[in-house]
């Protein structure tokens, strides 16, 4: 089936059919999703619709029990999930999942584990050094003492050390102060003017759909609607149903 | 730079045959040596928070392999060692893989491999015919006609000859830590051993990591079994298998401190010495009373000194030089990193 592609060259992420779950119980019944290059793309979903379950699905946290999944034309097909950073997929679970007790910059350096990323790691360290000057400063504090915030751009910062050819950001505002929630978003969205293709899951639907360029709404494991952001921002029964406006 | 204090101190103990005033002593040292060696070995995963308890198992398998092929099959030390090694090894892989292809982590690992102490200790037991059960079995000696030592069966009656030898495998015990330390192996565990989930996604195989790790310490601690029993000449099933030993592996490496080199080494000197001169001063008259000390050694321990003597020295050194930044039981070392660590990687990396 790797040959049933839909093929654009500006395709780096196809998800066909994506079906998963946890043991008996299926999360994901059929996802299709694109992700073209350059592209910010968020998934927004209530609360149980599956878009953690999604991006593990893709990063192959969880096997999917049916679909399929290109990175730029390859097939993902049985991979396991730690040969997905080299080939370019950097994942930011959810709940930030530092090293507590490694220091923010060997965090940082962990992040270029992957064979392929070690021999940039000073550029890629200056530039998220760069990105979150915060970082910088605090970097010889064992991670597990950062607050929320930092945690997180340390979490986006390890996920940036690989060199990533898309960066996939799984609700990076959990828990976090409204304020520190919008340096976040406007960090990501520096990070996709950088040139990162960038897929984020999103439970903070009006904010989200102001950074990134197009949007999926996902609901009890299926696509329930598409398009532009600024669409979707201005799409009557999705103001109703999430944003409460 | 601290080179010169490690070599004066690794001279002093290789003076210890000269110094030692009779054989008691030297016989402490030498196990002191060979017991260094096997919390080295455990260690070796247990700093990743991969609390095996199931050492003793690998230690039995090690002594009473190496013993039993040479006493029924008349099989010498120099072949019986590295076979009781690939049995020590393929346990390790019968554990290993079912547990990390499974994600059996923490507490579920220690319960796994402590029954499989149990079950090796049992097994020596219930084999009496051939291990001589609970007595314990003695290797065949070869020292006939008045000789000193047989190459062969690898049996010395000189202490001396032993010391060296555990000496040197003590400093093996040491280098593989070092190589470890050094190795991409080290950055792998340290990941996994904090959250599996966020190791596999920046490219870590947990798996294969822990697989490796555990079997290098199981290996190691085998040949610690076997290194006992060439040099005690005699084994039980109680001193070199079972949960006991596991536990007095685990109690010394928190003693001394499972995360410095030289922590397994200062918990096996401290916990020697305590047991020595518990038997010489109260002696067997108090049953068990070696026991409770112990128990509340352990306790003291995990309460005031977490990260073990050499741990509490290190932060307290720290202190007293001014440095920066707060100590903890992961943040041990200045930075380095995969970048840095594959640039001058001298030890194995993770395939």
């Amino acid at each position: 089936m790797a040959s049933g592609m839909p093929d654009s060259d500006r395709r780096l992420l196809v998800v066909r059919g994506l079906e998963a779950g946890y043991s008996s119980f299926r999360v994901l019944s059929g996802v299709d999703l694109e992700v073209r290059t350059g592209e910010a793309v968020a998934v927004i979903g209530p609360n149980g619709a599956g878009k953690t379950t999604l991006l593990r699905a893709i990063s192959k946290l969880v096997e999917p029990t049916a679909g399929e999944v290109w990175l730029d034309g390859q097939p993902l097909a049985g991979l396991p999930a730690h040969r997905l950073p080299e080939l370019g997929i950097a994942h930011v679970p959810e709940n930030r999942r530092l090293f507590p007790r490694l220091t923010v910059e060997e965090n940082l350096l962990m992040g270029a584990f992957p064979k392929s990323a070690r021999s940039q790691w000073r550029e890629r360290l200056a530039f998220v050094y760069g990105l979150f000057p915060r970082l910088r400063e605090r970097r010889h504090q064992a991670a597990g003492t950062l607050s929320g915030g930092e945690q997180q751009m340390c979490a986006i910062g390890r996920g940036l050390m690989s060199g990533p050819r898309l960066l996939m950001l799984d609700e990076p505002s959990a828990g976090l102060a409204p304020v520190i929630v919008q340096q976040l978003f406007a960090l990501v969205r520096r990070i996709a003017d950088e040139g990162y293709t960038v897929l984020i899951v999103e439970q903070n639907i009006q904010q989200v759909l102001r950074i990134v360029d197009r949007a999926y709404l996902l609901e009890t494991g299926r696509i329930r609607a598409a398009g532009p952001a600024h669409q979707l921002l201005a799409s009557e029964d999705l103001r109703k149903a999430y944003i409460g406006l | 730079m601290n080179r010169l204090p490690a070599v004066a101190l690794l001279a002093v103990v290789a003076a210890v045959p000269w110094l030692a005033p009779n054989d008691y002593v030297l016989h402490v040292a030498i196990m002191m040596l060979i017991w260094a060696f096997a919390y080295t070995s455990w260690s070796l995963m247990g700093r990743f928070f991969l609390v095996s308890l199931g050492h003793g198992g690998f230690m039995g398998i090690g002594a009473y392999g190496t013993v039993m092929l040479w006493n029924h099959f008349g099989v010498s030390p120099w072949l019986g060692v590295p076979l009781s090694l690939v049995l020590a090894a393929f346990f390790a892989l019968a554990i290993g893989i079912p547990c990390f292809r499974f994600r059996i982590t923490g507490h579920y690992f220690a319960l796994v491999t402590l029954a499989f102490a149990e079950i090796v200790r049992l097994v020596i037991v219930a084999l009496r015919d051939h291990t001589g059960g609970s007595l314990g079995v003695t290797p065949k000696s070869a020292l006939v006609d008045g000789a000193s030592f047989s190459l062969t069966a690898l049996q010395f009656a000189d202490k001396t000859v032993w010391f060296y030898v555990a000496l040197a495998v003590w400093l093996g015990g040491l280098a593989i830590w070092r190589a470890f330390d050094r190795s991409m192996l080290r950055y792998a565990l340290e990941a996994a051993g904090q959250d599996e989930d966020a190791a596999a996604a920046i490219g870590v195989d947990v798996t294969r990591s822990k697989l490796t790790v555990t079997l290098i310490s199981a290996v190691a601690t085998a040949f610690a079994g076997a290194l006992y029993a060439q040099y005690q000449l005699y084994i039980n099933p109680e001193t070199v298998s079972g949960i006991a030993i596991s536990l007095q592996m685990v109690f010394a490496v928190i003693a001394g401190g499972m995360f410095s080199q030289l922590g397994p080494t200062v918990g096996a000197v401290v916990t020697l010495l305590l047991s020595e001169s518990l038997r010489i001063f109260v002696g067997h008259d108090v049953h068990g009373l070696d026991g409770t000390i112990y128990g509340l050694l352990l306790v003291l321990f995990i309460i005031f000194m977490p990260d073990g003597i050499l741990g509490k020295l290190h932060a307290l050194a720290k202190r007293w030089s001014g440095g920066v930044g707060p100590a903890t039981a992961g943040s041990r070392r200045a930075v380095a990193g995969p970048g840095r660590a594959a640039a001058d990687e001298a030890g194995p990396s993770p395939p």
